[in-house]
C-alpha cells in the first residue's frame, strides 16, 4: 500500500509532503521512510500517514472554497494606512 | 466546459508557467507523455544500479567501495521519487515494472553498455551523469509539479555523483601507465554513447516540440548535446584524455566546440534491444522481482494478520 | 552451547563489519522490494563506516582489507557466510545486530578512545540495523508458509555457526526476536566445524573478488 510522507526537517519547523513510499504496514512504512527520504540528514521528525488517509479538496471546488477570501484585504495589515509620524503600529 | 476550451485554457495555463498537479485538468497526451516519460526514468535508475553495481564488490579501496555504495543506492532512492511522481497520473508502480520487465517501457540506453574496468565507473559519473544532470536540471521547472519537485530532489543529490566520477579519473591519470590507458579506454567507450543520451537531432525528435509547449521540456536536444560537449571537452583537456572525435575543433566564431555525427544506426539498434547488455540488464531485474515475490507476500500476510497494526 | 564470555578482539569486530556489509552490498540492486535495496545499502555503509574506524586504527585500512589473506582474517565465521535467500540474510544479520549490540555497548567504555569512539556511533546505528532485521524476522517466520519454510531451513542452517557470538545477552535478545516470529528456539548447539570450514572457504571466495583489482596493481592510487 502506499503511504505519504512528511518530514520535520529540524526543530520548530512544519512537518512538510515530501513524496510517497511503498509498504505493507506502518512499521515498515517508517523504516522505508527514514531509509529513502532521510539519508542525508533531513530529518528530525517523519510522519507516514496511509494516502488513503488523505481527504483532499476537490479542485473543482477550488473556486467556492478559496475565492471568498480573495476580496478581504481588510484581513491585511497593509490595507490600513498608518497618519504619518504615528509608531509601533 | 467544452474540451476545446479546456485545453486551451490548460496551454494557457501551462505557457504563463503555470503547475498542474495531479487533481488538475490535463490533456490525455501530456498524461500520457508524463508517464512514459516519467517511468522510464525510473526505470533508468534502477537498471542504471547495475553496471555500477558490477564494482560494488571489487571497489579497489574502502574510500571508493563507500562512495559507489552510497552512489548506487541514491540511485535506487531516485527511481523511487520518480515511480512515486509518475504513480499520482495514476498508473501503479507494479503496472510500470510490469512493462519494464515485459519489453514495453524503456529505458535509457547507455545502461545497456558494459562496464568491464574500473574507469567506467570513472567515466559514468563523469560523463553519463553529466549528460543526465545537464537533461535533469531543466525538467525541476517542468510544468508538471510532483515530477519538477522530485528532480529536485534527484539533482540536490546527484551533484556529487559526477563529482565523484571525474574524482576518479583524475585519480587514475595521475596514477601507472595503466591506469592512464585504463582511463582513456573508458572515455573512448563512453563517449558517444553519452552524447546519443541527449536523444536525435531536433529534426528526427517528432515528440519534442509538444514537450516544450506543454513546458516539459525546456530546451532541445541538440542544444543540450552543445552545452554537454562545451563543458566536457576542456575537462577532458585537464585529465589528459583524447576524446575519440577526429572533427572536435573549437570554433572562435561560435565559442562552441564543433564534433562529429554519432552512429545513428547504433542508437537505434541499442533503442530497439540490441544493445551489449539488454537482454542481461533485464533478465538480472526480472530474477530479482522474482526471486523476491515470496518476501513481498510473506510482509502482505504479516500485515494482513496483524491488521490494526497501520491504524495503531 | 559454549558460551563466550570474552569480547572479541578489535581485529575480530573490524573483520566481521567488513564482511557483513560486503555480503549486504551484494544485495543493493537485487533485493526483493526496491525500498530494501535502499535500506540494505544503508546498512552496508554502517558496516563499513565501523569497520574502516577500527582498521584504520590498526594500520592502513586497504592494507589491511585488501593486502592481508584470508586466513589472516579473524572474523566470527557467521560473517562471510554466503547470502543465500533473503530469509538467510536476515537471520545472519539478525544474529550479528545482537552480537554486535552487546559489542558497542561495552566498548562504549572502552580504554582505547579510537575504538569508544567507533563504539559510540556504532551503538546507535547498531539500534536501527537490529529493529530493522527484527522487522524482516518477524514477518517472515509470521507471514506466509513459504516464508517461514525458508526461515526455519536458514535457522537450522546459520545456528551452528552462532557459536562465537554467544555472548552474555546474545541469546536473549536473539530469543525475543525468534519468539515473535512465532519460530521455536534451538537448543544451545556446539560449533559445527563443518559449518565453520565452508564458511572459511566463503570467505576466501568474497576476498578474491574483492582484492582483485586493487592486488591487480600494487602499489596503486584510487
Amino acid at each position: 500500500m502506499l503511504w505519504e510522507v512528511f518530514v520535520r526537517a529540524r526543530g520548530g519547523l512544519h512537518h512538510a509532503h515530501v513524496g510517497s513510499i511503498h509498504a505493507s504496514d506502518a512499521e515498515l512504512a517508517m523504516e522505508n521512510a527514514r531509509d529513502v527520504f532521510t539519508r542525508r540528514g533531513e530529518a528530525a521528525s517523519l510522519w507516514v500517514v496511509p494516502s488513503t488517509a488523505i481527504v483532499a479538496s476537490d479542485p473543482a471546488d477550488a473556486d467556492v472554497l478559496f475565492e471568498p477570501a480573495m476580496d478581504k484585504e481588510f484581513r491585511h495589515p497593509t490595507y490600513y494606512e498608518v497618519p504619518d509620524g504615528v509608531t509601533n503600529l | 466546459m467544452e474540451a476545446g476550451e479546456l485545453l486551451e485554457r490548460f496551454e494557457a495555463f501551462v505557457a504563463s508557467e503555470g503547475k498542474i498537479e495531479s487533481d488538475s485538468w490535463m490533456p490525455d497526451a501530456y498524461r500520457k507523455t508524463l508517464v512514459r516519460q516519467i517511468s522510464q526514468h525510473a526505470h533508468s535508475e534502477i537498471i542504471g544500479m547495475q553496471p555500477e553495481g558490477n564494482w560494488l564488490t571489487r571497489a579497489p579501496s574502502l574510500r571508493r567501495k563507500a562512495i559507489l555504495l552510497a552512489k548506487v543506492q541514491d540511485e535506487a532512492g531516485h527511481g523511487l521519487y520518480l515511480y512515486a511522481a509518475a504513480e499520482t497520473l495514476g498508473t501503479s508502480r507494479d503496472e510500470m515494472v510490469d512493462a519494464l520487465l515485459d519489453g514495453t517501457a524503456k529505458y535509457s540506453s547507455i545502461f545497456n553498455y558494459p562496464t568491464p574496468t574500473w574507469a567506467d565507473i570513472g567515466a559514468i559519473g563523469w560523463l553519463v551523469d553529466g549528460a543526465a544532470i545537464m537533461n535533469q536540471v531543466p525538467l525541476c521547472r517542468c510544468s508538471y509539479g510532483p515530477y519538477a519537485r522530485a528532480m529536485k530532489r534527484v539533482c540536490k543529490e546527484e551533484s556529487f555523483h559526477q563529482r565523484q566520477g571525474f574524482d576518479i579519473l583524475v585519480t587514475l591519470c595521475r596514477g601507472s601507465d595503466a591506469q592512464r590507458a585504463m582511463a582513456q579506454d573508458a572515455l573512448d567507450r563512453w563517449w558517444w554513447p553519452s552524447l546519443m543520451m541527449f536523444g536525435p537531432h531536433d529534426g528526427d525528435s517528432p515528440h519534442s516540440a509538444t514537450s516544450m509547449r506543454w513546458r516539459i521540456k525546456r530546451f532541445s536536444n541538440d542544444e543540450l548535446r552543445q552545452r554537454f560537449v562545451d563543458v566536457t571537452v576542456p575537462q577532458a583537456h585537464f585529465l589528459g584524455l583524447r576524446i575519440p572525435d577526429d572533427e572536435l575543433v573549437y570554433d572562435d566564431t561560435t565559442g562552441h566546440w564543433k564534433f562529429g555525427e554519432p552512429d545513428w544506426d547504433e542508437f537505434q539498434r541499442v533503442l530497439a534491444g540490441d544493445g551489449p547488455c539488454n537482454a542481461e540488464r533485464i533478465e538480472r531485474r526480472t530474477r530479482a522481482h522474482v526471486d523476491g515475490a515470496w518476501v513481498r507476500e510473506a510482509a502482505e500476510a504479516y500485515a494482513a494478520k496483524h491488521v490494526a497494526a497501520p491504524a495503531a | 552451547m559454549s558460551r563466550t564470555s570474552e569480547l572479541p578482539s578489535v581485529e575480530a569486530v573490524a573483520d566481521g563489519c567488513l564482511l557483513l556489509s560486503h555480503r549486504l552490498t551484494e544485495w543493493v540492486g537485487d533485493a526483493p522490494t526496491m525500498e530494501e535495496d535502499v535500506a540494505l545499502g544503508n546498512i552496508a555503509l554502517d558496516l563499513l563506516g565501523q569497520a574502516r574506524g577500527l582498521l584504520s586504527h590498526l594500520g592502513d585500512e586497504d592494507q589491511l582489507a585488501y593486502f592481508r589473506d584470508a586466513d589472516d582474517f579473524r572474523n566470527p565465521a557467521i560473517c562471510a557466510a554466503p547470502n543465500g535467500d533473503f530469509a538467510r540474510t536476515m537471520l545472519r544479520q539478525l544474529f550479528a545486530d545482537c552480537w554486535l549490540e552487546v559489542v558497542w555497548a561495552a566498548w562504549s567504555q572502552h580504554a582505547d578512545d579510537v575504538v569508544r569512539g567507533v563504539a559510540a556511533k556504532a551503538v546507535k546505528e547498531n539500534a536501527y540495523h537490529r529493529r530493522h532485521s527484527r522487522s524482516w524476522v518477524v514477518r517472515l517466520g509470521d507471514g506466509t508458509e513459504e516464508s517461514r519454510r525458508r526461515l526455519l531451513f536458514a535457522l537450522e542452517e546459520l545456528w551452528p555457526l552462532t557459536a562465537d557470538l554467544a555472548l552474555p545477552g546474545w541469546r536473549e535478545a536473539v530469543t525475543d526476536v525468534l519468539v515473535e516470529a512465532t519460530i521455536p528456539v534451538p537448543a544451545a548447539v556446539e560449533g559445527d566445524d563443518e559449518a565453520i570450514a565452508a564458511c572459511d572457504e566463503a570467505r576466501r571466495e568474497l576476498l578474491a573478488e574483492m582484492q582483485s583489482l586493487a592486488r591487480a596493481h600494487p602499489g596503486a592510487t584510487w
